[in-house]
């Protein structure tokens, strides 16, 4: 039989975080249940193989070769002792990707950095999707098609509605990940640039669309009806604004 | 290349750079393989350097273990999604109770303990890699994997047991 304290007092407490007070009183339910002592001892056990195995890998000397690799034709290989060496080669590799970077990325983020992080991610993944070579998803115009397979990945009903007669023609979706989480990404076209709607859900209220680019790319985002939206592209702000219009048409 | 200016650079240099080993181990841990994570721990660190103007102080190795995570799950979902919807059958894999026998974990056993932790499923495997390996608190492990603290304290729960549990059955297997 399991106690209710083994899911989460236990973990707390074996981890050390728990308050005092409430260390305390796990402690005082800890003389009478045989099965959090025995579960204590687990616990002990699990740590010390984990620690004895010495899982823990640090960066491979290959990776920090592959950081460096611009910069190795100019670099001391016989001299400086490797330690030594590699920390010179890690800042000046760590100078080189900011150097590379800045012409690439807009000087302004926005304020909110949580959202201007998310919406770094959500263009990052709309660039990514404009790369060359295979892209997992489903090509089709077709609304059940792209549905159907769109709540298979998702885990919730997505929105498909083929706008082309209104000149954003439904391309297909896929799913992405965003955060860490699984969203569903309706593919448009308008007049040759392609359209990514991002879809997942959410418990915040329903917002008003807001605007904003970033590295040259605009993006449209609102939530409604438990679901944020989030469009980006290529293509004019004009643009996705008539699409976020034909998406909701309430707004 | 002045926009960014000296002290940034500096700040990315003393700041994120001697979290390389976190971002890899993180990286390898996930995606299962040093090949991969070597890939993936490239394109964050890249990522990261993108996205330091954003980052406004407070834990540097927090932050960027948050961006490899992402780029890992990124990854995974790319190159193989079912690993990400890979659900771990607790009824199959928990049918043995823990007695004085099932213990004796053979604790030096790297390559036994490496199997069963990438068995686990991903959200398992990071939250273990990240309290065990990583030794993050539970407020750190919340703001790497975006899980509410009460998550991270019940998914250790599961991710420990089921380690436990696969370590005490592969010893037993392995008995005459």
């Amino acid at each position: 039989m399991r106690c209710d304290f083994a899911d989460s007092l236990l973990q707390g407490y074996f981890d050390g975080e728990l308050s005092d007070r409430r260390a305390t009183e796990f402690e005082r339910h800890l003389r009478h249940c045989d099965h959090c002592v025995a579960e204590l001892v687990d616990l002990d056990l699990l740590r010390d193989s984990l620690q004895l195995a010495q899982l823990y890998e640090p960066a491979t000397a290959s990776l920090r070769r592959k950081i460096n690799a611009p910069l190795r034709a100019s670099a001391p290989t016989t001299t400086a002792s490797q330690l030594r060496l590699w920390h010179w080669l890690a800042a000046a590799a760590a100078l080189l990707f900011i150097a590379i970077l800045l012409g690439i990325v807009g000087p302004r983020l926005s304020t909110d950095d949580y959202q201007a992080e998310l919406a770094g991610e959500i263009v990052d993944a709309y660039a990514h999707s404009l790369q060359p070579g295979p892209i997992d998803g489903i090509a089709s115009n077709d609304e059940r098609v792209v549905n159907g397979r769109l709540v298979r990945g998702a885990g919730f009903a997505v929105p498909v509605r083929d706008f082309s007669n209104e000149g954003f023609a439904l391309k297909g979706g896929r799913i992405d990940v965003i955060e860490g989480r699984s969203v569903a990404v309706l593919v448009y076209e308008r007049n040759g640039h392609p359209i990514n709607v991002f879809i997942w859900r959410t418990r915040e209220r329903d917002s008003p669309p807001r605007t904003g680019s970033r590295q040259s790319f605009q993006w449209i985002d609102w939530r409604k009806g438990r679901m944020e939206f989030c469009a980006v592209s290529d293509a004019h702000r004009a643009d996705l604004e008539q699409l976020q219009k034909l998406i909701d048409p309430s707004a | 290349m002045t926009e960014l200016g000296l002290e940034d650079r500096e700040r990315f240099e003393q700041l994120v750079l001697p979290h390389v080993d976190a971002a890899f181990n993180l990286a390898r841990w996930l995606l299962r393989g040093r090949m991969d994570a070597e890939d993936v721990a490239q394109e964050a660190l890249l990522r990261a350097c993108r996205f330091f103007r954003g980052f406004h102080g407070g834990d540097a190795r927090a932050w960027l273990l948050q961006i490899v995570r992402n780029t890992c799950y990124t990854w995974l979902e790319k190159n193989r999604p079912l690993e990400l919807s890979m659900e771990f059958d607790e009824e199959l894999h928990l049918q043995t109770c823990a007695t004085p026998e099932t213990l004796a974990i053979v604790s030096d056993d790297h390559k036994r303990l490496t199997s069963a932790l990438e068995m686990l499923p991903p959200r398992f495997r990071e939250v273990l890699v990240l309290r065990e390996l990583e030794g993050c608190s539970y407020k750190e492990i919340a703001a790497i994997t975006s899980i509410p603290i009460g998550t991270v304290m019940s998914s250790l729960s599961r991710a420990r047991r089921q380690l436990y549990s696969a370590l005490t059955n592969s010893s037993q297997g392995a008995r005459p």
